[in-house]
């Protein structure tokens, strides 16, 4: 027998406001049983209010060896964070 | 301990790596995680498949002792929350199973080596629960012992397993507390007949639980390698001294006696002394002659086969559904 079911990527929105955060995966026969297993699985202690899910076979990633190319280029530009600017004590809270 | 007997390879000196394994072994003492798709010693995979394996195996075969009790607690609450302790256990065995996949293995791949016994689990499941008093005794010692264990695994270096041992140590302290209470119940409000009980369950549990944190230092000759990973953090003697150090006065409490003549606190070292288990027993339970380990095998065995017809009927079902969406978009098109 080769039925393994699917593996899916859980999604959970915290009680707080947040966003989605992947908590894990699991696998279910099809989209709606990966949610009930979710819940089981990922929410036995309130941990959520709204669940995702995705077939991880669906899931584009970037690759490691592609780290430098991708995020390197924003080390350098430190003028985006509001501290590479110094303002005068006088002009107050900016 | 939860893995036991996991076997590795002696640790590589600096001159005997190869380029890559210097930069692995770098990013490793630098408290870098190591993340699924990134390259790994191939030493590195198998030993942790084998850890994070045994380990979910272990939390999956340790719900049969105490699933055993869920029937015959003493009370209603009693047994809700035993329910859902056993059910924490499920999911502790999957997280873990998820984290080993990530490394390339299936679960059923992982559930074929544990029915066919070439994974192992936990020696200390292999034990009975003989009566009420046990099922306090396992969620005192035997999840406590756990929790020693876990929570320096935590800072392991492969980030699945560490992610996942952070989710268990938050629910696991649940697991601790329940089981204590139920002897703190026995013990200081039982009857005498309920404080023997207790006392019963701790001389049979007590070697046993040492046991979980897998053979003395001395003889543990896979250490080195899984340390120098860190994919084990403290070595089994600190842990167990840990251990014994931490209940001693839990016992006291009770008004139980650790079954150990040769328990004394050491000044010089601010720690008990204490007996090591009978460690021919502990390859013996190992090795599959502990009193429960056939009946162990048979229960999950049986449960696999038994739902088989389940998990097909299930997947044949999405399979239908799939191709009935797809027939529908094509002749919406
Ligand atoms: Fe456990
Ligand atoms: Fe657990
Ligand atoms: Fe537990």
């Amino acid at each position: 027998m080769s039925s393994e079911w699917p593996l899916w990527e859980v999604f959970i929105r915290g009680q707080h406001g947040l966003n989605h955060r992947h908590v894990g995966s699991l696998h279910a026969p099809d989209a709606e049983m990966a949610i009930c297993n979710a819940r089981d699985v990922y929410t036995r202690r309130n941990e959520g209010v709204s669940i995702w899910v995705v077939k991880s076979n669906e899931i584009t990633a970037s690759a490691p060896s592609e780290k430098g190319p991708l995020f390197e280029p924003s080390n350098s530009k430190i003028y985006r964070h509001p501290t590479f600017f110094d303002i005068p004590a006088e002009v107050g809270h900016m | 301990m939860y893995a036991q007997m996991v076997k590795a390879e002696g640790a590589k000196s600096r001159e005997e790596m190869s380029e890559q394994e210097r930069v692995f072994q770098d990013r490793i003492d630098r408290g870098e995680k190591i993340e699924p798709k990134e390259w790994m010693p191939e030493g590195y995979r198998k030993t942790l498949i084998r850890q994070i394996g045994q380990h979910a195996h272990s939390e999956i075969v340790g719900q049969l002792p105490e699933g055993n009790w869920i029937t015959r607690a003493p009370t209603l609450e009693r047994k809700a929350i035993l329910l859902a302790k056993v059910q924490d256990e499920a999911g502790h065995g999957l997280y873990l199973y998820s984290a080993a996949e990530t490394l390339g293995v299936s679960r059923d791949e992982l559930l074929a080596l544990l029915h066919n016994g070439k994974m192992k689990y936990s020696s200390i499941f292999n034990y009975p629960t003989l009566n009420w008093a046990d099922i306090g005794t396992v969620g005192w010692l035997v999840d406590g012992a756990a929790i020693m264990n876990q929570v320096q695994l935590q800072k392991t270096s492969y980030g699945p397993y560490s992610r996942a041992m952070i989710r268990i140590c938050k629910e696991e302290s649940f697991h601790q507390r329940q089981g204590y209470d139920i002897l703190l119940k026995m013990c200081l409000q039982g009857t005498h007949e309920q404080k023997e009980m207790a006392q019963d369950a701790l001389n049979r549990f007590w070697y046993p639980s040492l046991m979980m944190f897998g053979p003395s230092d001395k003889d543990s000759v896979h250490s080195a390698q899984s340390m120098q990973w860190k994919i084990k953090i403290n070595t089994n003697d600190e842990l167990r001294q840990k251990f014994v150090d931490q209940t001693v006065p839990q016992a006291e409490y009770l008004g139980l006696t650790i079954p150990d003549p040769n328990l004394k606190w050491n000044e010089a070292k601010g720690g008990y002394d204490f007996s090591e288990p009978d460690w021919n027993e502990f390859f013996d339970v190992i090795n599959g002659n502990g009193p429960c380990n056939v009946e162990r095998m048979e229960a999950r065995v049986t449960a696999w086969e038994d739902g088989a017809w389940f998990r097909e009927g299930l997947m044949a079902h999405a399979k239908k559904q799939d191709a009935r969406r797809a027939a529908a978009r094509v002749a919406a098109e």
